[in-house]
């Protein structure tokens, strides 16, 4: 993993311009921004690690700590809103045991909210790991999840 | 070094493209906007490419993945050109019938035609479709023509040519006097003369200059810069040339929001294929003009889609906003002069250059020129994108093209300008669109966005969602933007929950003023306008919020309760089935009765009570408490 991050830095030059290139790269290589990473990066871009640690905690696009193996993304644009995306965000804590940006205690999954995907013909809508479903319903959310759960044998 | 691409031997790659081009020849479009992304439309193009193949059809039919048709609500969508058959919602199972009766037999099947809900009519074409009939659509007019993975196809449509009338025949005063002239307004929201912000820029004196493209759509609801950006990214980097050309920029940046993928992708494409050609780079067809664009991807910040806050996260900084003056054209972007516009300006431009400013101006009204998208969205029929002239009056919008409010619910209200708007109410549906007059209303044009609203929708919780929404992205570099609207979020959840009290609103406004006058960027500036403009139109809800604990749309969680009807309910044990909290007692083929004090109020059991039952019903106000009364009766009696 070490020498992947590294590998990142080679395209950048040593100023700040490349700082938020870099982070998405660590995060879609990591799956979140490790503690090592920031240090390397300050090196690299002789910036302060206080810097990096403002720019990344500022924008949602990373995260300090790992996620969950599925994301469940909720869009709760405006269009979303007023069709229902906030009951529907509701059901998923209540069936997740999570609160929004939270991961499930077996890692399986991490809820969270976006403002807007401009899919807003299919709202409410609720992406896992890149899928879309749409113009979901409260009684289809528990489908939903199940569908990304590891097979077992059913309780009965 | 590479050789540049000439001006002649451009124009030859164009002839010779053309040559390849038979417009009689049959080309099945697929939609391929994030929309019908979503509905599978790639399956359906790989299929009917398959089966094209398999049938041999290859030299006699061309299949192409476009950009966004607009017509969200009905995808996947197929055009079959050059006669424009518009085929929606269409699945895997249909491709076979379509290539067999439509492409071989020319006969159109039925079953796939848009109805019109008025006429009942069934409409076989594009153009007659009533969604596009009162559209202008010239920015967004070639989407559905264009592979936007292609220059080819944007080449082959005449495009490129602003360009080269820019750079041999134009200087950039006059590029600038022709942008002036055509009363083109930024379409990001604030509506600045383009011409006159580019003027500004190329009188400041500086070796280095930026060109910025603002893809950070950011307003929730609003989704035209990404559809253009995905449909046809090359409409975009040529206007983009020609503002560099004419502030004599070097270097240009797109900065797209990361929630785009697929604008990034096809952003990106078209801007290796547009250096390929010797549109970008080193001498530009042959000239003495060099300028290069690069894609920057944002990191999820609704601040960031502010100007001076968007240069901050380009220099790889948290995206807080700077004072103005100095404005970006003087020092922007790594203190160098900048001109940034939005997605949808910058597409406008290389149409005034080819048609002229005169043609442009010829649209629209005194003050608000040319055409504008909007994302026509929420409790609307026809969910899409529509590109129609200033002027153009609401009604007309959410009647005419978007073909009324959904289920045959009464419209309420329709919000424009995301969280910096407000909701215009019903009695200002006549009014025309145009910045002067949605500003009067105490709402924005903003980047375009329409949400519609029906009598289900409660105010009181939308400006409370705008609210929290601003709250959240506010950088927090103002203090009235990041404590005020926090007070103010406060304040609307309370109302929400039955808590309000007397003097709330007083409280509301006053704060509003504070955020509004101690408010350093556009985000802090306009943040209290959905709560003002909802006080101005709506204020008998928040009363009813306030005095009777009431929500009259029946949306506030805490102010209803979910309750069965004795005398409507048949006992199908449904909603007992789905109910999370096991609230719901009752036999089948008995009345089922709801424990209030169990019920989470999710809302499941109003969900998949049967159309043709509707016994679960929402109830506020006086009747809720007779509700909770009720049960708590029942409960006691157990």
């Amino acid at each position: 993993m070490d020498t992947g991050i590294e590998k990142i830095f080679e395209e950048f030059s040593h100023d700040q311009k490349g700082l938020i290139h870099i982070l998405h790269r660590v995060q879609a290589e990591c799956g979140y921004i490790p503690p090592q990473a920031i240090s390397k990066i300050s090196k690299h871009l002789r910036i302060s690690e206080g810097e990096i640690y403002g720019v990344l905690t500022f924008y949602k696009a990373f995260t300090l700590k790992p996620r969950g193996k599925h994301t469940v993304t909720v869009c709760t644009g405006t269009a979303c809103h007023v069709r229902g995306a906030p009951m529907i965000v509701d059901e998923l804590k209540r069936k997740l045991s999570v609160e929004v940006e939270g991961t499930t205690e077996d890692n399986l999954f991490t809820l969270e909210t976006v403002n807007c995907l401009g899919a807003c013909a299919l709202g409410p809508i609720v992406v896992v790991d890149g899928e879309y479903h749409g113009q979901m319903k409260i009684s289809e959310v528990d489908k939903l999840i199940e569908k990304y759960k590891p097979e077992k044998k059913s309780e009965g | 070094m590479k050789k540049s691409i000439s001006l002649e031997v451009f124009e030859e790659i164009r002839s010779e493209i053309l040559k390849t081009r038979d417009t009689q020849k049959t080309c099945v479009t697929v939609c391929g906007g994030t929309g019908c992304h979503a509905y599978g439309c790639l399956i359906v193009s790989q299929a009917f490419k398959d089966e094209i193949e398999k049938e041999g059809l290859q030299k006699s039919v061309d299949v192409k993945t476009t950009g966004c048709h607009g017509f969200c609500e009905r995808g996947p969508i197929v055009v079959l050109q050059p006669e424009g058959i518009f085929y929606q919602r269409v699945q895997l199972d249909d491709i076979k019938e379509i290539i067999s009766e439509t492409i071989k037999d020319k006969k159109i099947i039925d079953r796939l035609l848009y109805v019109d809900p008025k006429t009942k009519e069934k409409i076989i074409y594009e153009k007659e479709v009533p969604f596009y009939k009162k559209q202008e659509r010239i920015v967004f007019g070639n989407n559905g023509f264009i592979d936007p993975t292609d220059i080819k196809d944007y080449i082959a449509l005449g495009g490129y040519k602003a360009i080269s009338e820019v750079l041999f025949d134009m200087t950039s005063e006059t590029v600038i006097e022709e942008i002036k002239a055509s009363g083109l307004r930024g379409r990001g929201g604030a509506g600045f003369l383009a011409g006159k912000k580019w003027e500004i820029c190329r009188e400041v004196p500086s070796d280095v200059k930026y060109i910025i493209c603002n893809a950070d759509e950011g307003d929730p609801g609003a989704y035209m810069d990404r559809s253009l950006l995905e449909g046809n990214p090359h409409s975009v980097i040529e206007g983009m040339i020609i503002g560099a050309y004419a502030i004599n920029a070097s270097e240009g940046y797109v900065y797209v929001r990361r929630e785009y993928p697929l604008a990034v992708k096809n952003v990106t494409i078209a801007l290796g294929q547009a250096r390929k050609y010797g549109l970008l780079g080193e001498s530009i067809l042959g000239s003495e003009f060099h300028f290069d664009i690069h894609v920057v991807q944002g990191a999820g910040a609704f601040v960031s889609g502010e100007e001076t806050s968007l240069m901050a996260s380009i220099e790889g900084r948290r995206a807080f906003p700077k004072q103005r003056p100095p404005f970006p054209a003087q020092e922007g972007l790594w203190g160098k002069p900048t001109n940034i516009n939005n997605v949808e300006t910058w597409a406008n431009v290389p149409y005034i250059i080819n048609k002229g400013a005169e043609w442009f101006a010829s649209i629209g009204t005194k003050k608000s020129k040319g055409t504008k998208i909007f994302s026509l969205v929420g409790k609307i029929n026809n969910t899409g994108l529509v590109e129609v002239p200033m002027g153009i009056k609401l009604r007309e919008v959410i009647y005419d093209i978007g073909g009324g409010i959904k289920n045959n619910k009464k419209f309420k209200a329709v919000q424009t300008g995301g969280p910096s708007g407000g909701c215009i109410p019903a009695q200002l549906l006549d009014s025309p669109i145009d910045f002067e007059t949605l500003t009067k209303a105490g709402s924005i044009m903003g980047s375009g966005g329409m949400i519609v609203m029906d009598e289900d929708t409660c105010m009181v919780d939308v400006a409370r969602y705008f609210l929290e929404f601003t709250q959240e992205e506010s950088c927090g570099k103002c203090v009235p933007c990041r404590v005020g609207t926090r007070q103010m979020v406060d304040i609307l959840t309370r109302i929400t929950q039955g808590k309000g009290e007397e003097g709330d609103i007083e409280r509301l406004e006053d704060l509003a003023e504070t955020i509004i006058s101690g408010s350093l960027c556009g985000l802090g500036q306009t943040a209290p306008n959905p709560v003002l403009t909802n006080l101005r139109y709506f204020k008998d809800e928040y009363e009813a919020h306030i005095k009777e604990k009431k929500c009259p749309a029946s949306v506030c969680k805490d102010l209803i309760a979910y309750y069965i009807e004795p005398e409507k309910c048949v006992g199908c044990l449904l909603c007992l089935k789905n109910c999370p909290a096991t609230a719901i007692s009752g036999e089948r083929k008995k009345v089922h009765v709801i424990d209030q004090e169990l019920c989470v109020k999710c809302g499941a059991c109003f969900d998949v009570c049967p159309p043709k039952v509707m016994a679960v019903s929402k109830v506020t106000g006086r009747k809720k408490r007779r509700v909770l009364k009720r049960s708590l009766e029942q409960r006691d009696r157990k």
